[in-house]
This record gives C-alpha cells, sequence and structure tokens, in this order.
C-alpha cells in the first residue's frame, strides 16, 4: 500500500506542476462539447436531445487526448524502467498511476460536465445524472485507456493508433453513460445504467493493471 | 502420434504445406454447392423475394467474421501462457481474414439492407456491432504491424487481443440494449423458421467459408513462418528452394 500511496503522491504533484498541460485537455473538452450548436443549429429542444451524447463524446476525446501522458514521461525518463526492477507488484504502482492520472484529468471533466450540460438546456436533477454517470465511467475510460497507451508506449504515430484502439472499447461505456440521462429523461429511471457502469469500472478496476503491467514489460524490455 | 511436436515452426511449415490444397479443394467444393443451391434451388422467399438470397454469404462472413475473434483470442491465450512462438504467427495470420469476412458481411448487410429496410445503413444493434468488430480488427492489425521489435508486436498483439475479446459480449450487449431494430435471430437451435433447402445452402457456405479460412489462413501463417525463422537454417534452405523456381 506505501508504494500506491508514494506514486499516486508524485503523480498528482508532476500533475500540478505541469498543469497548464492539464488545462489544455480540459479547455479541449469545453471547445469540442460548444462546437456542436455551430453545426446543428442551437434549437433548444435539439440541444437537450443531443446534449448527453454530446458531452460524452467530448469527455470521451479529451481522455483519449489525455492518455498518451499517463506513461510517455516515465518511460523516456527511464522511471518505468525503475519501477519494473523494484520488488514492489507492478498491479500496485500501475494502479496508482492510473488513480492519479484520473485523479488529475478524469475528475475536472465530472465537475465541468453540469457547467456544459446547463448550455445543452438540460436541467436540475438531469445534470447530477450526467455527472454521476461520468463520475462512474471516466475511470473505466482511464483503467482500459492505460491499456492502449502502454501498447503504444514508444510507437511512431501513437496518437492515432491509440484512439483506434482505444474508442470503440469505450463504446458500452459511451452507450450506458449518455443513456442514464436519456432514461431519466423518459422517467424510467437510471439504476439500470449505473448499475452497469459500476459492474464495468468493477471488472476494469480487476482487469486492467494487469494487462496494463504485462503491456509495459514488453515495451521496457 | 504426439500433437505437440507440431507447435514446432519447423514441423508446422510442412505440415501446414501439405493442408493448405486439402482445404483449398474443400472450400472451392462447399462454396460451389452451396452457390448452386442457394441461387438456383432455395425457394423464392414469400416475404423477401429474391434479395433474400444474399444471406448465404451473409450470415457465413458474419459467423466466419466472429468466430476467426475467438480463435484469435483462443491462440493469443495460449501463446503468451505457454510461450510459443508459432502461436502469436496464427494470430496475425488470421486477423486480416477474420477483418475480409467482417467487411463482406457489412457489405452484404447493406446491399441487403437498401430493399429489405429501405436504407444501406440502419443503427441496428448487429449492423453496428459488426462495424465495431471491424475497428478491433483494424486496431490489431494496425498495432501488430506498427511494432518494429517482432518479438513486442507478437505479445502486444496477443494482449489487444485479449483484451477484445471480453469486450465483444460487453459491446453486443451494450449496443443491443442501446437499439434494436433487426429480424430476430433466424437460426435457432432446434427450430428453425427457414426452410430446410435455404438452411443447407447457408450450411453449406458456412463450411466452404471456414475451409477457406484454414486454407488462407495456414497459407499466410507460412509465409510468416519464414520470414521470422530466416534466420535459422531449415528456413534459409527454404527460401532459397523457393528463390530458385
Amino acid at each position: 500500500m506505501k508504494v500506491f500511496l508514494a506514486v499516486l503522491r508524485r503523480d498528482l504533484l508532476l500533475a500540478w506542476r505541469a498543469r497548464a498541460d492539464l488545462l489544455v485537455a480540459l479547455s479541449f473538452f469545453l471547445i469540442v462539447a460548444s462546437l456542436f450548436p455551430f453545426g446543428v443549429g442551437a434549437d433548444p429542444n435539439q440541444l437537450r436531445a443531443i446534449g448527453p451524447g454530446v458531452v460524452w463524446v467530448a469527455a470521451l476525446l479529451a481522455v483519449l487526448l489525455a492518455l498518451p501522458r499517463l506513461f510517455d514521461k516515465d518511460f523516456d525518463s527511464g522511471v518505468l524502467e525503475q519501477l519494473l526492477l523494484s520488488p514492489e507488484p507492478a498491479v500496485l504502482w500501475v494502479a496508482a498511476k492510473i488513480a492519479a492520472h484520473w485523479l488529475a484529468t478524469g475528475l475536472p471533466l465530472v465537475i465541468l460536465s453540469p457547467l456544459l450540460g446547463t448550455m445543452y438546456r438540460l436541467e436540475g436533477v438531469e445534470l447530477g445524472v450526467l455527472a454521476g454517470g461520468l463520475l462512474l465511467g471516466t475511470p473505466i475510460l482511464s483503467l482500459v485507456g492505460a491499456i492502449g497507451a502502454a501498447l503504444t508506449l514508444g510507437l511512431r504515430g501513437a496518437g492515432s493508433l491509440l484512439a483506434l484502439l482505444v474508442l470503440p472499447l469505450f463504446v458500452p461505456v459511451l452507450v450506458f453513460g449518455a443513456g442514464a440521462v436519456d432514461a431519466w429523461g423518459a422517467g424510467m429511471g437510471v439504476s439500470a445504467q449505473f448499475s452497469l457502469l459500476g459492474g464495468g469500472l468493477l471488472g476494469a478496476l480487476a482487469l486492467s493493471p494487469l494487462a496494463c503491467a504485462a503491456a509495459l514489460r514488453l515495451a521496457v524490455e | 502420434m504426439n500433437i505437440f511436436r507440431f507447435s514446432s515452426p519447423q514441423t508446422f511449415y510442412p505440415l501446414a504445406g501439405r493442408l493448405v490444397p486439402v482445404f483449398a479443394v474443400l472450400a472451392a467444393a462447399f462454396l460451389a454447392a452451396g452457390l448452386y443451391i442457394g441461387f438456383f434451388e432455395a425457394p423464392t422467399d414469400a416475404v423477401q423475394g429474391e434479395v433474400y438470397r444474399i444471406i448465404h454469404i451473409h450470415v457465413a462472413a458474419a459467423w466466419m467474421s466472429m468466430f476467426i475473434y475467438l480463435v484469435m483470442a483462443f491462440w493469443s491465450a495460449i501463446g503468451l501462457g505457454l510461450g510459443t512462438r508459432l502461436s502469436f504467427y496464427m494470430t496475425q495470420a488470421l486477423a486480416p481474414t477474420g477483418a475480409l469476412f467482417c467487411f463482406i458481411a457489412l457489405w452484404t448487410g447493406a446491399l441487403w439492407g437498401r430493399p429489405t429496410w429501405g436504407a444501406y445503413w440502419v443503427w441496428d444493434a448487429r449492423l453496428t456491432s459488426q462495424l465495431l468488430l471491424l475497428f478491433l480488427y483494424f486496431g490489431f492489425i494496425a498495432l501488430t504491424r506498427s511494432i518494429e521489435d517482432p518479438r513486442r508486436a507478437d505479445k502486444a498483439g496477443a494482449i489487444i487481443a485479449l483484451v477484445g475479446a471480453v469486450n465483444v459480449p460487453i459491446i453486443y450487449f451494450s449496443v443491443k440494449w442501446w437499439n434494436t431494430l433487426h429480424q430476430g435471430a433466424s437460426v435457432k437451435p432446434g427450430g428453425s423458421s427457414m426452410a430446410s433447402v435455404m438452411l443447407w445452402a447457408m450450411l453449406l457456405t458456412a463450411l466452404g467459408c471456414w475451409f477457406y479460412s484454414l486454407a488462407v489462413t495456414l497459407t499466410r501463417a507460412r509465409s510468416i513462418i519464414l520470414e521470422r525463422e530466416r534466420h535459422t537454417d531449415w528456413a534459409s534452405i527454404e527460401i532459397a528452394r523457393l528463390g530458385s523456381k
């Protein structure tokens, strides 16, 4: 557990010192989500209909944009190699790195999402459902995306390759996350979608650090 | 006879070479029989008319595209678990065929959808998950091709194939939840809503596609073996022999 907390603290500190990067990812999220009304028109009913989906897709892309930073710097500086050589179980510090990455890049998306929801005329509890879905869903995106980030570490054209690898895997999260807001709007309740997202989060928590650790070993070898 | 003897590329290579023509002939025979029955013997459908005949290619391709992904995941697991090189070669030899069938299933689906649903593309559960499966194939191929170190490419491909295989049922379930417009599955174990002639034609083309996949995959695996084992004596002799022909 000590190694988990140590890596978590270190990565959060590094993220804080490079906070301009985080701001860029966050602005990207806001800009992508603000582009759609220019393309489809500002009819309030239409905005309400596409709002949850747009915010979710923007969040997906923002997570994707931030993913390469998860391991890149440690790979270049050799820290990753040292961590792999250390006797500590790789799963622990990989999980810590993903947790720190989510706290730095995923959580701000969750906090900002009600603002974007308001721009799309979502109201009251709907905003809460949107943020709640993102709170359950973005960690899954970080966990699954981390596998892709580890597999493409140090490759040419890693960015677009990463998108091709992980975006299809993000679809279920998008379906249930955006679906929760629609279900709430239709008066059906959100327990089904939130349970599935929660289950997905637990599954990803259990499996993703293992796959990540294996992929990182390959990258460093 | 010890079957594990053939897990060595050197012994597998000639075995595959002997099997390829057999599978190729079987593929041609089954496909010819299946397509003949499908196009000339099977009766015209009461609802859809002649258009439904595309089912004989469409269903076989869709089955193969999913089945091949499972086989890839199987070889990936074996390769990661036992560290056998040949398993990785098989995984990579299978991927282009799987992607091809995925594409054929989508294309014939679109051609079938136009007269029946009135649109080439409908966002229904099966079409959409088939499209995502195609992206998974593209991702696998792109990843293994862009890693220069072959050993890393093998294992990275195996990891992404397994991650994809875990996700395929989840994707299918989520997409089905999201929307469903498709007719119910028409081939069910036990009772079938199709005339038995149509069913026969479909099973024959499916077998044909299956043998085609085997023949093409083994041919591709042979090339991969030669490329990757070129530093060994037997492989360099074989390459020289092929080159002098």
